[in-house]
């Protein structure tokens, strides 16, 4: 029976990164997806005839240029296009519109406040210079801070330095960031509440923290450092969906020789001699390499697809641990014709972008509230996007198609499990929710598919449908990721690895993972490093 | 004493209004404007990546009334122009259009331009700048020719992206999707005749529309309304100038310096320099030029106009290349660069000396971060192919998106 060189759990993006990779180097690479189809959770799927939907993530801002560049992915079908003008709507029926133009931005912020207008500067510079540091770690792996090996050690002063460059005040400051609620953060920065909302939503998208949760301010940080050709904190869609990335990832693994099979679910890394040496699929077929990488996230690695018995002492216990708490939802509309929303002005380049039901800082924490008591407001935090008012290909003419991210949605109820019916319970708050802000609505929808942890965490194989594979604490980010110790995606057990977002740097739609985790695996082979750098450093 | 202005006339200076140009006002809501031949162009309409995004994504518009149009009738047109330009003209069937160069007679390249072969012996010609003493020129020896400048005449538009050919359905023009590149269809349109030709300067899936100039404002609304599904945008001279450097195309003032207005020896091209061999037959008669590009056809060109993919993502506008990382020998210049969004490259056309071809290739790139200027050398590799050349572009039936 044919050995192959390495197996990829997973055909997610980072999965399959990581497949290209391997297969670019040489090797004899076959990535295993459980599902009918690949992507994971950068997925196009036509759940309605002439609609496509992008099922989970929606925009995409980590995609690594130099790897999006170096694996040719634009040859292999894939286009980004940045997107713009978001509304952030309030309680009181008022709206805060961001513009591209620094003076279109300015008008409008002062519109609200004077004083947030001109402290926005200084926002912008702050968090520009925090993200520039995160960002060049992005593509490398995080040094054990324990080891003595010359590579970590010299890991260690490139961060040092990169740290060091921001001077002694601004250091401070930033180690003091990655504690602070996205809440205090801000209020350092403005006065009004809609300012702070629009600002403190992006910290907890996500994540199983409110905006007065210590921590959320990363998380804040994590979804405004990336950037679409270089024009940082912007983001993008791809042509033809999230899983137009997946696709023409696939496409480039398929053009170095690497197969992928679906409808290959795993049920077992096989582990002999404390090395991995394959894989039983469920169907009862075993397929045997010298690799085997797990794309899944760290809990449902070792406590599902892996025997206890196998793994050293501790490390089930550590996955079990693993904080990754379902916390969100998706509810995605296809609609007959574009919403109108109340109270923004008839302009289009500020229309049909993006929306941001964030209420208030308030409204936000209510909701995070009824999380924690295992149910779902009635007020939820939504961001949508409609990415029909951009995207051609997405949804027939003249109609459209609205993605809806809901914070907070618990995977597990307090009243009991999940059912069919309160899934609709919870779709319907959402439509109620938006029906409020666009009277009308309610007419509009043609399909709908409703989303909760429950059905990502079945769908997907996300645990609890947590979108970044595990939070994004500072207790689990760099060398903490998944967990001390295993933070360079070489796994306790011999030959076996791990790509996916529970692992540096975390969720989002980068391919960094994927890809740093090739690269300690060809260093293992002893094979020259094919991973490209990131190309951040002379920004 | 005050003085006034009342009475000053600027009608000599103020660029000339476009036929279009109540449209292009109501969306230009930034003012950006330049000229073109003293008509008022955008430069953008709202941003520019915006606009270049919606050629590459959806559809766009571009107002090309100030490219200059001349009609070139007679029995001897034909031959006329056959002389004039580089290209063999007796192959062009009617209802084809091509793309020419001509040149002076030492080879040096005056300009480039489009030919509609509307009839036996009836012609369009299209370029960038005026050129009615070059044509006059040209006709010395023929007759039976005559020619009409018909550049404030005619409206044009140029509809470009892949959504174009499913606007242009919505818009009534029945089987447009069968137009293949280079084609020339005659449509009705309220009563007058609408010239659409699938023609381009943007790479991608495109039309051009002409129409005479009392019909402008109706033509941009029937395209405004049937574009109105589709993502259609006016774009203006720097979304044009990104979409036309990754389609490879050249751009006077940027690529070449049109011959009859160069100063100093040889900062002009040949089409040779400019890779465009494939348009120069030396199978046809006698043309302008013809025994000069011979002579550098058989020594080879000085320069090559090369396609470059540099490292990095700073943009080589200006930079010089070099044959080593030590830059102590320049042997050639950038002419156009910029960031690709959609290829994702930091792409570039360059002049380099031929010889050098082969060689190592550096660009010295110079960069400015908040007021501050630093400069680095990377290294370039040559591309063959062009940057950006989307199957979509020339497929036959054209699609919808």
């Amino acid at each position: 029976m044919k050995r192959y060189d390495a197996i990829v759990i997973g055909a997610g993006h980072n999965g399959l990164t990581n497949a290209a990779y391997l297969a670019k180097a040489g090797l004899d690479v076959l990535v295993v997806e459980k599902n009918d189809y690949i992507g994971g959770a950068a997925v196009s799927r036509e759940l309605h005839e002439g609609w496509v939907y992008s099922n989970c993530s929606y925009v995409c801002s980590m995609m690594r240029q130099s790897l999006h560049r170096d694996l040719d992915l634009s040859r292999h079908g894939l286009m980004l296009v940045p997107y713009l003008g978001t509304v952030n709507f309030d309680d009181h029926g008022n709206t805060l519109m961001s513009y591209h133009s620094e003076a279109a931005a300015y008008n409008e912020l002062k519109r609200h406040s004077r004083h947030d207008a001109d402290a926005m500067f200084r926002l912008q510079a702050d968090l520009g210079r925090y993200a520039q540091v995160i960002r060049k770690t992005l593509l490398r792996t995080p040094p054990d801070p324990t080891s003595f090996r010359i590579r970590d050690i010299q890991e260690l002063l490139f961060l040092a330095k990169q740290f060091g460059a921001l001077g002694q005040k601004e250091l401070y400051e930033y180690i003091r960031f990655f504690t602070l609620s996205a809440a205090d953060f801000l209020d350092d920065y403005f006065e009004t509440d809609i300012v702070k909302a629009a600002m403190a939503s992006a910290g907890i998208i996500g994540t199983a923290l409110g905006v007065y949760s210590p921590g959320s301010s990363y998380i804040l940080l994590h979804h405004v450092m990336g950037d679409v050709d270089g024009s940082i904190g912007a983001w993008g869609l791809a042509r033809g969906g999230m899983g137009a990335i997946s696709n023409a990832l696939a496409s480039a693994c398929k053009s170095f020789g690497g197969e992928i099979r679906t409808n290959a679910g795993v049920d077992q890394i096989i582990v002999k001699g404390g090395r991995a040496v394959g894989v039983a699929l469920s169907s009862g077929e075993e397929i045997s390499a010298n690799i085997v990488v797990s794309n899944l996230d760290a809990r449902r690695t070792f406590t599902k697809i892996m025997d206890r018995d196998d793994l050293p002492p501790g490390i089930f216990e550590k996955a079990e641990n693993f904080k990754i708490r379902g916390s969100s939802g998706k509810v995605n509309i296809a609609l007959s014709g574009l919403p109108k929303f109340n109270n923004v002005p008839d302009n289009p380049y500020v229309n049909r972008g993006g929306q941001a039901f964030t209420g208030s800082m308030e409204t936000m924490e209510r909701a995070y509230d009824c999380w924690k008591r295992g149910t779902w407001s009635d007020d939820p935090f939504i961001e949508s996007v409609i990415p029909s008012a951009w995207d051609p290909t997405v949804a027939p003419p003249g109609q459209h198609w609205m993605s809806n991210f809901i914070q907070y949605c618990p995977a597990e109820l307090a009243d009991g499990p999940w059912t069919p019916e309160k899934r609709d319970q919870f779709g319907q708050t959402v439509v109620n929710k938006l029906e409020r802000y666009s009277p009308g609505f309610k007419d509009l929808i043609v399909h709908m598919e409703v989303r909760t942890p429950f059905e990502i965490e079945q769908e997907v194989g996300l645990t609890e449908g947590n979108i970044f594979q595990g939070e994004l604490t500072i207790d689990q980010l760099l060398f903490n990721r998944p967990f001390p110790g295993y933070a360079q995606y070489r796994m306790p057990v011999k030959n076996m690895y791990m790509c996916g977002s529970s692992t540096h740097p975390g969720g989002g739609v980068s391919s960094a993972c994927g890809a740093n985790a090739a690269r300690e695996i060809l260093m293992d082979l002893r094979r020259p490093n094919t991973v490209p750098e990131d190309d951040c450093y002379d920004e | 004493m005050i003085v006034t202005m009342n009475s000053a006339d600027f009608s000599t200076e103020k660029p000339r209004p476009s036929h279009f140009q109540p449209r292009l006002d109501e969306r230009n809501i930034h003012d950006a404007w330049s000229s073109w031949n003293g008509y008022k162009l955008a430069e953008y309409y709202y941003e520019a990546e915006y606009e270049y995004f919606c050629i590459r994504n959806t559809c766009g518009t571009y107002d090309i009334c100030p490219m200059q149009k001349y009609f070139i009738s007679g029995p001897d047109a034909e031959k006329m122009l056959n002389r004039m330009v580089t290209r063999d003209v007796t192959k062009m069937r009617n209802n084809r259009v091509s793309y020419v160069l001509w040149c002076t007679d030492e080879g040096r390249l005056i300009d480039d331009g489009t030919i509609f072969r509307l009839a036996d012996d009836s012609f369009m010609l299209t370029c960038g700048s005026p050129s009615t003493a070059w044509l006059k020129k040209s006709t010395l020896g023929f007759d039976n020719v005559t020619i009409n400048d018909r550049s404030d005449e005619l409206a044009a538009l140029a509809l470009q992206g892949p959504t174009s050919c499913a606007v242009l359905k919505r818009m009534g023009l029945e089987g447009i999707e069968q137009a293949k590149p280079f084609t020339i269809h005659h449509f009705d349109f309220l009563g007058d005749s609408l010239m659409v030709s699938r023609t381009g300067f943007t790479g991608d899936l495109g039309y051009e529309l002409w129409i005479k100039a009392e019909l402008a404002l109706e033509l941009w609304d029937a395209v405004y309304e049937a574009g109105a599904d589709y993502g259609i945008h006016p774009f203006g001279e720097q979304a044009t100038n990104m979409a036309r450097l990754e389609a490879g195309f050249i751009m006077p003032g940027y690529e070449f310096n049109e011959a009859l207005k160069t100063v100093h020896f040889e900062h002009d091209q040949t089409p040779f320099e400019l890779n465009l061999d494939w348009m120069v037959d030396f199978k046809k008669p006698h043309f302008n030029g013809r025994a000069a590009l011979l002579e550098e056809s058989r020594r080879g060109p000085r320069y090559t106009l090369t396609r470059l993919d540099i490292e990095g993502n700073k943009p080589a506008e200006g930079s010089f290349i070099y044959d080593s990382q030590d830059c102590s020998r320049d042997i050639g210049y950038v002419t156009s660069g910029m960031w690709s969004p959609v290829v994702k490259a930091n792409i570039a056309l360059a002049m380099i000396e031929t010889p050098h071809l082969n060689g190592e290739l550096w660009a010295e790139i110079n960069y400015e971060k908040e007021l501050r200027h630093y400069s680095k050398v990377a290294r370039c590799s040559v591309k063959d192919e062009p940057f950006w050349a989307p199957e979509h572009a020339r497929a036959t039936p054209a699609r919808d998106y």
